[in-house]
């Protein structure tokens, strides 16, 4: 791949001065590529670990104990009206300070990189509004399906899980999108926790070349394809979901 | 039937006190608020094994919350339900071991939109009483197939009509093997084309010998299929008797005001 386009790049440069170095010259290449694999990385977990909260939450919220009402509730209200900036820089750096440090021979590296460090903040804030979205779905689902279920000698828990779930999560596919798409794009913001993903990655590129235009560019492409991939597949599972003759 | 004396009783069960030539279902000055509003105001009545019992009445009576509370989606404030001897407000109840003898049929059908018909009747047997999914499927095919819907077991909800929805919905219930089965007013949202169809179903769930409680406005089904006819007003049973006598000879005017306008 990179023999076959090089070539183009550099003489692009040559000829017009448009320095797509990540696209010719073999180090930034590399750079390039990790900055790609640890966005996609970062944008992955953080969307599986969000889906996991917003669903797990969305059940405590339903819970009888008042204690993990509330607990939710605060939950929700510190990491939904938090910017998300604040809540990685504040999980690097008051939180990092007291998690153990690993010694890896000679020197020493933080036991939660600030890969994780990013994972766990992103996902939290991303949870957040999951759950809110996972119990509009849940109260979307009628009362009287929920008692069929109970009528039929269903726990409440094969009830969550069989019946309320998976209506649930068809109600809130729409919303869903909304927020993983989003989600999405602010991974770019672990730049400042100096996760290596693509924005950090770039930024590095033209700090070192001096061609902010050309890799705003790319970085700018980047992100409207990921986004609009990840965007298409969800609509993809709407489509696959919708259930025939149901909410038409 | 001997006295039941055993000091042990309780430990025993509910079930040691019951036998089949008892009321399977025994009402007893069933009281129900919703807040202040009092929705049954002192019920009492017994049904046998194999009866079918129709409850009629203005909306509003109190019909539904009433047989509701015989499986426990309502609870009661004041009285007693015993299904098979068993106290339904008996705060230790099982509620399971309950839901497991009475099935219900609702008015709305309430389906489950995600799943087949095939999958509605399979999942509850599957799922609760962990039945081997061949066997369940098999009898899923056969109740089915029993209430004429041969064909349909991979349509979705969305797919079907009312009628056949809430066909469907009697034989989820019916995978369940319930002892008695309620219908509350099953018929209500149907046209009257698809009413014929789900009857007919349940006129053969009759014939078989299925205790069923029925609330409904059905009133020539009732004359028909019913053992015994009941009618609510206001929360109290105003008159009741077997379906000749209780629609030709009624006595209270206010259930002869109704039935004119009924009938």
């Amino acid at each position: 791949m990179f023999q076959l386009i090089a070539p183009f790049f550099q003489d692009l440069y040559e000829r017009t001065g448009l320095n797509f170095i990540v696209f010719y010259d073999h180090y930034e290449y590399e750079r390039f590529l990790s900055g790609i694999s640890v966005s996609l990385q970062l944008i992955f977990w953080s969307i599986v670990l969000s889906l996991v909260i917003g669903v797990l939450g969305a059940w405590a919220q339903g819970a009888r104990s008042p204690v993990l009402r509330v607990l939710m509730d605060a939950y929700i209200q510190a990491f939904r009206n938090t910017p998300p900036m604040i809540q990685l820089l504040f999980f690097y750096f008051a939180l990092g300070t007291f998690t153990p440090q690993v010694d890896m021979g000679g020197y020493y590296q933080p036991l939660i990189s600030s890969f994780m460090w990013a994972v766990i903040s992103l996902s939290i804030f991303g949870g957040a509004f999951n759950i809110e979205i996972f119990r509009s779905g849940m109260e979307a689902v009628p009362e009287s399906t929920k008692e069929a279920a109970e009528s039929l000698c269903m726990t409440k828990w094969q009830t969550y899980l069989h019946v309320i779930l998976p209506l649930a999560f068809r109600i809130s596919l729409p919303a869903l999108t909304n927020n993983l798409v989003s989600l999405a794009k602010t991974t770019s913001l672990a730049y400042v926790i100096s996760v290596p993903e693509m924005t950090y990655t770039l930024n590095q590129v033209w700090s070192d070349n001096v061609n902010v235009p050309e890799m705003m560019l790319l970085l700018f492409l980047f992100y409207v394809l990921v986004v609009s991939l990840l965007a298409a597949g969800l609509h993809f599972i709407e489509r696959r979901l919708s259930l025939p003759g149901y909410g038409q | 039937m001997s006295l039941q004396i055993n000091s042990n009783a309780r430990e025993a069960g509910p079930q040691a006190s019951w036998s089949p030539d008892m009321p399977i279902i025994s009402l007893r000055d069933v009281h129900k608020s919703f807040g202040a509003v009092e929705v049954l105001k002192g019920v009492s009545f017994d049904v046998r094994k194999g009866e079918v019992v129709c409850i009629i009445g203005p909306s509003g009576s109190g019909k539904s919350t009433l047989i509701r509370c015989i499986n426990g989606l309502n609870n009661i404030q004041k009285g007693s339900i015993k299904v098979e001897g068993q106290e339904v407000n008996d705060p230790k109840l099982d509620l399971l071991a309950l839901r497991r003898k009475v099935g219900i049929v609702f008015q709305q059908y309430n389906l489950f939109p995600h799943k087949t018909a095939l999958q509605n009747v399979m999942m509850a047997p599957v799922l609760v009483l962990k039945e081997p999914r061949r066997e369940v499927e098999e009898r899923a095919r056969a109740l089915i197939a029993k209430v004429r819907l041969e064909g349909k077991e991979d349509a979705y909800p969305g797919q079907l009509s009312g009628g056949q929805q809430q066909r469907v919905a009697i034989a989820r219930s019916l995978a369940m093997r319930p002892d008695i089965m309620l219908f509350d007013e099953v018929t209500a949202a149907l046209d009257p084309e698809t009413v014929k169809e789900v009857l007919l179903t349940i006129r053969e769930l009759a014939a078989e010998g299925m205790t069923c409680i029925l609330v409904t406005h059905e009133m020539g089904f009732a004359r028909e299929v019913a053992d015994h006819v009941y009618f609510t007003d206001r929360g109290v049973i105003v008159e009741h008797g077997p379906p000749d006598q209780f629609f030709t000879k009624a006595k209270d005017p206010r259930t002869r005001q109704f039935l004119s306008q009924v009938l």
